[in-house]
Protein backbone atom coordinates (compact mmCIF):
# COMPACT_ATOMS: atom_id res chain seq x y z
CA UNK A 1 0.00 0.00 0.00
CA UNK A 2 1.01 3.29 -1.35
CA UNK A 3 1.67 5.30 2.18
CA UNK A 4 1.29 8.85 0.05
CA UNK A 5 -2.69 8.08 -1.08
CA UNK A 6 -4.67 9.16 1.84
CA UNK A 7 -7.57 7.13 1.04
CA UNK A 8 -5.46 3.85 2.10
CA UNK A 9 -4.07 5.00 5.94
CA UNK A 10 -4.84 2.49 7.69
CA UNK A 11 -6.45 3.44 11.07
CA UNK A 12 -6.48 2.15 14.39
CA UNK A 13 -9.01 0.05 15.94
CA UNK A 14 -9.44 2.44 17.81
CA UNK A 15 -10.36 5.18 15.61
CA UNK A 16 -12.51 2.87 13.75
CA UNK A 17 -14.75 2.55 16.47
CA UNK A 18 -15.40 5.94 17.13
CA UNK A 19 -16.21 6.53 13.65
CA UNK A 20 -18.92 3.30 14.12
CA UNK A 21 -20.10 4.92 17.05
CA UNK A 22 -20.19 8.35 15.68
CA UNK A 23 -22.19 6.76 12.75
CA UNK A 24 -24.34 5.14 15.02
CA UNK A 25 -25.36 7.90 17.51
CA UNK A 26 -26.16 9.77 13.97
CA UNK A 27 -28.56 7.05 12.66
CA UNK A 28 -29.73 7.22 16.59
CA UNK A 29 -30.81 10.92 16.84
CA UNK A 30 -32.27 10.71 13.28
CA UNK A 31 -34.75 7.46 13.67
CA UNK A 32 -35.71 8.50 17.05
CA UNK A 33 -37.02 11.80 15.97
CA UNK A 34 -39.21 10.67 13.21
CA UNK A 35 -36.85 10.32 10.15
CA UNK A 36 -37.55 7.75 7.06
CA UNK A 37 -35.29 4.67 6.93
CA UNK A 38 -33.76 5.62 4.13
CA UNK A 39 -32.17 8.36 5.62
CA UNK A 40 -30.87 7.00 9.09
CA UNK A 41 -29.20 4.42 6.40
CA UNK A 42 -28.06 7.26 4.09
CA UNK A 43 -26.41 9.12 6.20
CA UNK A 44 -24.53 6.59 8.61
CA UNK A 45 -23.22 5.03 5.58
CA UNK A 46 -21.90 9.04 4.56
CA UNK A 47 -20.14 8.69 7.68
CA UNK A 48 -18.60 5.47 7.50
CA UNK A 49 -17.54 6.54 3.94
CA UNK A 50 -16.33 10.33 4.59
CA UNK A 51 -13.59 8.71 7.26
CA UNK A 52 -12.24 6.13 4.90
CA UNK A 53 -14.60 3.08 6.60
CA UNK A 54 -15.38 0.91 3.23
CA UNK A 55 -16.99 -2.14 5.05
CA UNK A 56 -19.63 -0.34 7.02
CA UNK A 57 -22.19 -1.89 6.60
CA UNK A 58 -26.17 -1.01 8.72
CA UNK A 59 -29.30 -2.48 8.57
CA UNK A 60 -31.95 -0.13 10.18
CA UNK A 61 -35.93 -1.36 11.86
CA UNK A 62 -38.16 1.05 12.98
CA UNK A 63 -37.10 0.44 16.39
CA UNK A 64 -33.39 -1.11 16.09
CA UNK A 65 -30.11 -0.10 14.10
CA UNK A 66 -27.33 -3.11 13.50
CA UNK A 67 -23.96 -1.88 12.14
CA UNK A 68 -20.97 -3.81 11.89
CA UNK A 69 -18.09 -3.43 9.90
CA UNK A 70 -14.69 -5.60 9.05
CA UNK A 71 -12.71 -6.93 6.18
CA UNK A 72 -9.31 -8.13 5.94
CA UNK A 73 -8.02 -4.46 6.03
CA UNK A 74 -10.22 -3.39 8.90
CA UNK A 75 -11.37 -3.82 12.49
CA UNK A 76 -14.32 -6.15 13.06
CA UNK A 77 -17.18 -4.39 14.54
CA UNK A 78 -20.53 -4.75 15.51
CA UNK A 79 -23.12 -2.98 17.72
CA UNK A 80 -26.76 -3.70 18.00
CA UNK A 81 -28.78 -0.58 19.67
CA UNK A 82 -32.93 -0.27 20.38
CA UNK A 83 -34.28 2.92 19.92
CA UNK A 84 -37.66 3.52 21.01
CA UNK A 85 -39.75 5.71 19.44
CA UNK A 86 -39.85 8.87 20.79
CA UNK A 87 -41.53 12.11 20.23
CA UNK A 88 -40.86 13.41 16.91
CA UNK A 89 -38.49 16.12 17.17
CA UNK A 90 -37.75 17.28 13.38
CA UNK A 91 -35.21 19.98 14.46
CA UNK A 92 -32.87 17.72 15.17
CA UNK A 93 -33.13 15.39 12.07
CA UNK A 94 -32.67 18.97 10.06
CA UNK A 95 -29.63 19.28 12.36
CA UNK A 96 -28.19 15.90 11.91
CA UNK A 97 -28.88 16.52 7.80
CA UNK A 98 -27.42 19.87 8.04
CA UNK A 99 -24.47 18.18 9.62
CA UNK A 100 -23.96 15.82 7.29
CA UNK A 101 -23.80 18.11 4.42
CA UNK A 102 -21.39 20.17 6.20
CA UNK A 103 -19.06 17.14 6.95
CA UNK A 104 -18.78 16.59 3.35
CA UNK A 105 -18.31 20.04 2.27
CA UNK A 106 -16.20 21.86 4.72
CA UNK A 107 -14.27 18.21 5.58
CA UNK A 108 -15.37 18.68 9.18
CA UNK A 109 -12.89 16.24 11.39
CA UNK A 110 -14.53 13.45 13.35
CA UNK A 111 -14.03 15.33 16.65
CA UNK A 112 -15.77 18.08 15.44
CA UNK A 113 -19.05 15.49 14.15
CA UNK A 114 -18.83 14.04 17.46
CA UNK A 115 -19.17 17.46 19.54
CA UNK A 116 -22.01 18.63 16.79
CA UNK A 117 -23.79 15.48 17.52
CA UNK A 118 -24.04 15.73 21.24
CA UNK A 119 -25.27 19.45 21.25
CA UNK A 120 -27.90 17.89 18.35
CA UNK A 121 -28.94 15.45 20.99
CA UNK A 122 -29.38 17.41 23.87
CA UNK A 123 -31.13 20.49 21.46
CA UNK A 124 -34.18 21.24 23.47
CA UNK A 125 -37.75 20.92 22.06
CA UNK A 126 -40.01 23.66 21.92
CA UNK A 127 -41.46 24.48 25.68
CA UNK A 128 -44.26 22.24 27.01
CA UNK A 129 -46.33 25.53 26.98
CA UNK A 130 -46.03 26.40 23.38
CA UNK A 131 -46.83 22.95 22.50
CA UNK A 132 -49.88 23.07 24.59
CA UNK A 133 -51.14 26.35 22.98
CA UNK A 134 -50.02 25.25 19.41
CA UNK A 135 -52.82 22.65 20.13
CA UNK A 136 -55.31 24.50 21.36
CA UNK A 137 -54.54 26.67 17.97
CA UNK A 138 -54.33 23.88 15.70
CA UNK A 139 -57.28 21.92 17.21
CA UNK A 140 -59.88 25.75 16.79
CA UNK A 141 -58.53 25.95 13.25
CA UNK A 142 -59.06 22.43 11.84
CA UNK A 143 -62.59 22.45 13.84
CA UNK A 144 -63.23 25.44 11.89
CA UNK A 145 -62.11 24.31 8.52
CA UNK A 146 -63.84 21.23 9.00
CA UNK A 147 -67.46 22.86 9.13
CA UNK A 148 -67.64 24.49 12.78
CA UNK A 149 -68.60 28.44 13.15
CA UNK A 150 -66.37 30.19 15.57
CA UNK A 151 -68.22 29.66 18.81
CA UNK A 152 -67.25 25.62 18.05
CA UNK A 153 -63.62 26.78 17.44
CA UNK A 154 -63.80 28.58 20.52
CA UNK A 155 -64.90 25.57 22.68
CA UNK A 156 -62.36 23.41 20.87
CA UNK A 157 -59.60 25.51 21.48
CA UNK A 158 -60.24 24.93 25.49
CA UNK A 159 -60.24 21.36 24.45
CA UNK A 160 -57.46 21.23 22.88
CA UNK A 161 -54.80 22.79 25.83
CA UNK A 162 -56.77 20.26 28.04
CA UNK A 163 -56.27 17.45 25.31
CA UNK A 164 -52.80 18.61 24.92
CA UNK A 165 -51.97 19.21 28.72
CA UNK A 166 -53.11 15.34 29.05
CA UNK A 167 -50.68 13.88 26.58
CA UNK A 168 -47.74 15.80 27.82
CA UNK A 169 -48.07 14.75 31.67
CA UNK A 170 -50.43 11.73 32.02
CA UNK A 171 -50.21 9.62 28.11
CA UNK A 172 -46.58 10.03 27.46
CA UNK A 173 -44.80 9.03 30.88
CA UNK A 174 -48.05 7.19 32.54
CA UNK A 175 -49.79 5.26 30.03
CA UNK A 176 -49.06 2.50 27.03
CA UNK A 177 -49.86 3.94 23.87
CA UNK A 178 -53.01 2.05 23.26
CA UNK A 179 -54.71 3.25 26.25
CA UNK A 180 -53.34 6.08 26.18
CA UNK A 181 -55.35 7.05 23.12
CA UNK A 182 -58.56 5.77 23.94
CA UNK A 183 -57.81 7.88 27.05
CA UNK A 184 -57.60 10.99 24.51
CA UNK A 185 -60.11 10.68 22.30
CA UNK A 186 -62.29 9.84 25.38
CA UNK A 187 -61.26 12.72 26.97
CA UNK A 188 -62.23 14.71 24.39
CA UNK A 189 -65.29 13.32 23.70
CA UNK A 190 -66.26 14.23 27.15
CA UNK A 191 -64.98 17.63 27.32
CA UNK A 192 -66.94 18.72 24.10
CA UNK A 193 -70.03 17.08 25.14
CA UNK A 194 -70.04 19.09 28.51
CA UNK A 195 -69.40 21.84 26.52
CA UNK A 196 -72.11 21.61 24.19
CA UNK A 197 -74.42 20.55 27.00
CA UNK A 198 -74.12 24.05 28.26
CA UNK A 199 -73.92 25.71 25.24
CA UNK A 200 -70.52 26.43 24.40
CA UNK A 201 -70.72 24.91 20.97
CA UNK A 202 -73.59 24.58 18.75
CA UNK A 203 -71.86 21.57 16.82
CA UNK A 204 -70.90 18.60 18.28
CA UNK A 205 -69.50 16.33 15.80
CA UNK A 206 -66.96 19.42 14.79
CA UNK A 207 -66.48 20.14 18.07
CA UNK A 208 -64.57 16.45 18.19
CA UNK A 209 -63.35 16.37 14.69
CA UNK A 210 -61.52 19.25 15.74
CA UNK A 211 -60.12 18.44 18.94
CA UNK A 212 -59.02 15.02 17.66
CA UNK A 213 -56.31 16.31 15.09
CA UNK A 214 -53.29 16.29 17.53
CA UNK A 215 -53.80 13.14 18.22
CA UNK A 216 -53.92 11.75 14.54
CA UNK A 217 -50.91 9.74 13.77
CA UNK A 218 -49.84 11.87 10.66
CA UNK A 219 -45.92 11.38 11.41
CA UNK A 220 -46.37 7.70 11.59
CA UNK A 221 -48.90 7.28 8.40
CA UNK A 222 -46.56 9.43 6.35
CA UNK A 223 -43.19 7.84 7.21
CA UNK A 224 -44.57 4.25 6.91
CA UNK A 225 -46.06 5.11 3.04
CA UNK A 226 -42.45 6.78 2.39
CA UNK A 227 -40.66 3.64 4.17
CA UNK A 228 -42.73 1.73 1.96
CA UNK A 229 -41.75 3.24 -1.12
CA UNK A 230 -38.26 2.95 -0.49
CA UNK A 231 -38.70 -1.01 -0.20
CA UNK A 232 -38.10 -0.98 3.93
CA UNK A 233 -41.07 -3.24 4.20
CA UNK A 234 -40.43 -4.30 7.40
CA UNK A 235 -40.13 -0.49 9.20
CA UNK A 236 -42.96 0.40 7.05
CA UNK A 237 -45.71 -1.88 8.31
CA UNK A 238 -44.49 -1.64 11.89
CA UNK A 239 -45.06 1.94 11.64
CA UNK A 240 -48.24 1.82 9.24
CA UNK A 241 -49.58 -0.81 12.03
CA UNK A 242 -48.69 2.18 14.89
CA UNK A 243 -50.80 4.45 12.83
CA UNK A 244 -53.84 2.46 12.14
CA UNK A 245 -53.79 1.29 16.00
CA UNK A 246 -53.53 5.00 16.81
CA UNK A 247 -56.55 6.05 14.85
CA UNK A 248 -58.30 2.66 15.82
CA UNK A 249 -57.77 3.54 19.63
CA UNK A 250 -59.16 7.10 18.91
CA UNK A 251 -62.49 6.03 17.42
CA UNK A 252 -62.51 3.00 20.69
CA UNK A 253 -62.36 6.52 22.40
CA UNK A 254 -64.61 8.61 21.08
CA UNK A 255 -67.51 5.54 20.33
CA UNK A 256 -67.10 3.72 24.05
CA UNK A 257 -67.61 7.80 25.67
CA UNK A 258 -70.67 8.18 23.23
CA UNK A 259 -72.06 4.46 24.14
CA UNK A 260 -72.05 5.14 27.94
CA UNK A 261 -73.94 8.55 27.34
CA UNK A 262 -76.30 6.63 24.88
CA UNK A 263 -76.60 4.18 27.76
CA UNK A 264 -77.15 6.95 30.58
CA UNK A 265 -79.20 9.25 29.09
CA UNK A 266 -81.31 7.67 26.02
CA UNK A 267 -79.80 9.36 23.74
CA UNK A 268 -80.08 13.15 24.18
CA UNK A 269 -76.91 14.37 22.64
CA UNK A 270 -76.97 11.78 18.99
CA UNK B 1 -65.01 34.68 1.47
CA UNK B 2 -65.38 31.12 3.34
CA UNK B 3 -62.54 29.78 1.11
CA UNK B 4 -60.72 32.56 2.38
CA UNK B 5 -60.86 31.93 6.07
CA UNK B 6 -60.79 28.46 5.49
CA UNK B 7 -57.43 28.86 3.79
CA UNK B 8 -56.26 30.87 6.09
CA UNK B 9 -57.24 28.54 8.99
CA UNK B 10 -55.65 25.93 7.29
CA UNK B 11 -52.63 27.78 7.19
CA UNK B 12 -53.10 28.46 11.24
CA UNK B 13 -53.56 25.17 12.13
CA UNK B 14 -50.62 23.36 9.66
CA UNK B 15 -47.89 26.49 11.67
CA UNK B 16 -49.65 24.83 15.12
CA UNK B 17 -49.05 21.58 14.02
CA UNK B 18 -45.37 22.09 12.75
CA UNK B 19 -44.56 23.63 16.32
CA UNK B 20 -45.81 20.18 18.23
CA UNK B 21 -43.52 18.35 15.55
CA UNK B 22 -40.71 20.28 16.81
CA UNK B 23 -40.16 21.73 12.97
CA UNK B 24 -37.54 24.75 13.19
CA UNK B 25 -39.42 28.08 13.64
CA UNK B 26 -37.68 30.03 10.28
CA UNK B 27 -39.50 26.81 8.65
CA UNK B 28 -43.47 27.40 9.81
CA UNK B 29 -44.33 29.85 7.03
CA UNK B 30 -43.20 27.35 3.84
CA UNK B 31 -45.25 24.50 6.25
CA UNK B 32 -48.43 27.08 6.70
CA UNK B 33 -48.20 27.83 2.83
CA UNK B 34 -47.94 24.61 2.10
CA UNK B 35 -50.72 23.29 3.82
CA UNK B 36 -52.71 26.65 3.15
CA UNK B 37 -52.37 25.76 -0.58
CA UNK B 38 -53.48 22.06 -0.32
CA UNK B 39 -56.70 22.71 1.05
CA UNK B 40 -57.67 25.17 -0.99
CA UNK B 41 -56.64 22.94 -3.87
CA UNK B 42 -58.83 20.43 -1.94
CA UNK B 43 -61.83 22.59 -1.95
CA UNK B 44 -62.02 23.96 -5.05
CA UNK B 45 -61.46 20.38 -6.64
CA UNK B 46 -64.01 18.75 -4.47
CA UNK B 47 -66.99 21.24 -6.31
CA UNK B 48 -66.45 18.98 -9.21
CA UNK B 49 -64.46 15.87 -7.97
CA UNK B 50 -65.08 13.41 -5.85
CA UNK B 51 -63.44 13.04 -1.61
CA UNK B 52 -60.53 10.47 -2.99
CA UNK B 53 -59.88 12.49 -6.37
CA UNK B 54 -59.63 15.89 -4.68
CA UNK B 55 -57.51 14.55 -2.08
CA UNK B 56 -54.95 12.52 -4.51
CA UNK B 57 -54.77 15.94 -6.46
CA UNK B 58 -54.30 18.09 -3.69
CA UNK B 59 -51.72 15.66 -2.31
CA UNK B 60 -49.73 16.11 -5.60
CA UNK B 61 -49.54 20.10 -5.05
CA UNK B 62 -48.57 18.94 -1.45
CA UNK B 63 -45.93 17.18 -2.43
CA UNK B 64 -44.52 19.15 -5.31
CA UNK B 65 -44.21 22.15 -2.74
CA UNK B 66 -42.69 20.48 -0.04
CA UNK B 67 -40.07 18.59 -2.27
CA UNK B 68 -39.25 22.01 -3.98
CA UNK B 69 -38.98 23.97 -1.14
CA UNK B 70 -36.91 20.87 0.56
CA UNK B 71 -34.41 21.39 -2.50
CA UNK B 72 -34.60 25.46 -2.32
CA UNK B 73 -33.91 25.46 1.48
CA UNK B 74 -31.68 22.60 1.50
CA UNK B 75 -33.49 20.38 4.35
CA UNK B 76 -35.57 17.15 4.75
CA UNK B 77 -38.47 17.23 3.06
CA UNK B 78 -40.16 15.49 5.82
CA UNK B 79 -40.41 18.89 7.65
CA UNK B 80 -42.47 20.22 4.95
CA UNK B 81 -44.66 17.03 3.86
CA UNK B 82 -45.60 16.12 7.18
CA UNK B 83 -47.19 19.29 8.03
CA UNK B 84 -48.87 20.30 4.56
CA UNK B 85 -50.61 16.83 4.37
CA UNK B 86 -51.92 16.54 7.67
CA UNK B 87 -55.13 19.03 6.70
CA UNK B 88 -55.78 16.42 4.30
CA UNK B 89 -55.67 13.12 6.29
CA UNK B 90 -58.68 11.78 7.20
CA UNK B 91 -59.04 12.28 10.48
CA UNK B 92 -62.81 13.22 10.13
CA UNK B 93 -63.71 10.25 8.27
CA UNK B 94 -62.39 8.17 11.41
CA UNK B 95 -64.72 10.05 13.70
CA UNK B 96 -67.59 9.99 11.63
CA UNK B 97 -66.99 6.00 11.30
CA UNK B 98 -67.30 5.73 15.15
CA UNK B 99 -70.25 8.00 15.63
CA UNK B 100 -72.47 6.02 12.90
CA UNK B 101 -71.23 2.58 14.27
CA UNK B 102 -71.97 3.82 18.00
CA UNK B 103 -75.37 4.85 16.61
CA UNK B 104 -76.02 1.67 15.01
CA UNK B 105 -76.17 3.15 11.54
CA UNK B 106 -74.22 0.47 10.08
CA UNK B 107 -74.64 1.64 6.12
CA UNK B 108 -73.55 4.91 7.06
CA UNK B 109 -70.78 3.69 9.06
CA UNK B 110 -69.35 1.63 6.71
CA UNK B 111 -70.14 3.95 3.62
CA UNK B 112 -67.78 6.84 5.99
CA UNK B 113 -65.36 4.34 6.70
CA UNK B 114 -64.61 3.29 2.83
CA UNK B 115 -64.55 6.98 2.45
CA UNK B 116 -61.67 7.27 4.44
CA UNK B 117 -60.05 4.18 3.48
CA UNK B 118 -60.42 5.59 -0.33
CA UNK B 119 -59.00 8.81 0.94
CA UNK B 120 -56.06 7.07 2.88
CA UNK B 121 -55.57 5.32 -0.57
CA UNK B 122 -55.72 8.71 -2.77
CA UNK B 123 -53.00 10.22 -0.64
CA UNK B 124 -51.00 7.42 -0.65
CA UNK B 125 -51.40 7.09 -4.49
CA UNK B 126 -49.75 11.08 -4.48
CA UNK B 127 -47.40 10.43 -2.27
CA UNK B 128 -46.04 6.93 -4.31
CA UNK B 129 -45.97 8.85 -7.41
CA UNK B 130 -44.78 11.96 -7.02
CA UNK B 131 -41.55 10.38 -5.15
CA UNK B 132 -41.01 8.18 -8.45
CA UNK B 133 -39.98 11.70 -9.58
CA UNK B 134 -36.13 12.02 -9.88
CA UNK B 135 -34.56 14.84 -8.02
CA UNK B 136 -33.16 16.53 -11.03
CA UNK B 137 -36.38 17.41 -11.52
CA UNK B 138 -36.40 20.08 -8.97
CA UNK B 139 -33.17 21.49 -9.70
CA UNK B 140 -34.51 24.54 -10.52
CA UNK B 141 -35.61 25.50 -7.57
CA UNK B 142 -32.07 25.07 -6.07
CA UNK B 143 -29.94 28.44 -5.06
CA UNK B 144 -27.39 29.47 -7.63
CA UNK B 145 -24.50 28.06 -5.42
CA UNK B 146 -20.82 27.09 -7.59
CA UNK B 147 -21.59 22.92 -6.94
CA UNK B 148 -24.85 21.40 -8.34
CA UNK B 149 -26.99 19.88 -5.53
CA UNK B 150 -25.96 16.05 -4.38
CA UNK B 151 -28.29 13.91 -5.22
CA UNK B 152 -30.14 12.05 -2.75
CA UNK B 153 -29.92 14.04 0.51
CA UNK B 154 -32.72 16.46 0.13
CA UNK B 155 -35.33 13.80 -0.29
Amino acid sequence: MDSGNNQLVKKTPKEQREILNAAMQAGHILLENGAEIFRVEETMDRICWHFDIESGSSFVLSNGIFTTAGSGREEIFAKVQHIPVGTTHLERVTAVNQLSREMIEKSLTLDEVKDRLDEIQVMPGKPNIHKILASGVGSACFCYLFGGNGTDSMATFFTGLILYWYVLYISKPHLSKLVGNIGGGALITILCAVFFQFGFGDHLNYMIIGAIMPLVPGVAFTNSIRDIVDGDYIAGSVRMLDALLVFFCIAMGVGLVYSVFQQITGGFLL
Amino acid sequence: MTLFFETLAAFIGTIAFSLIFGVPSKYYPYCGFIGGIGWLVYMLLLKGLTEPSAALAATIVVILLSRTFAVRKRCPVTIFLISGIFPLVPGAGVYWTAYYIVTGDMTRASQSGYLALKVAVAIVLGIVFVFELPQGFFRFAAKKINRPIRKGKTR
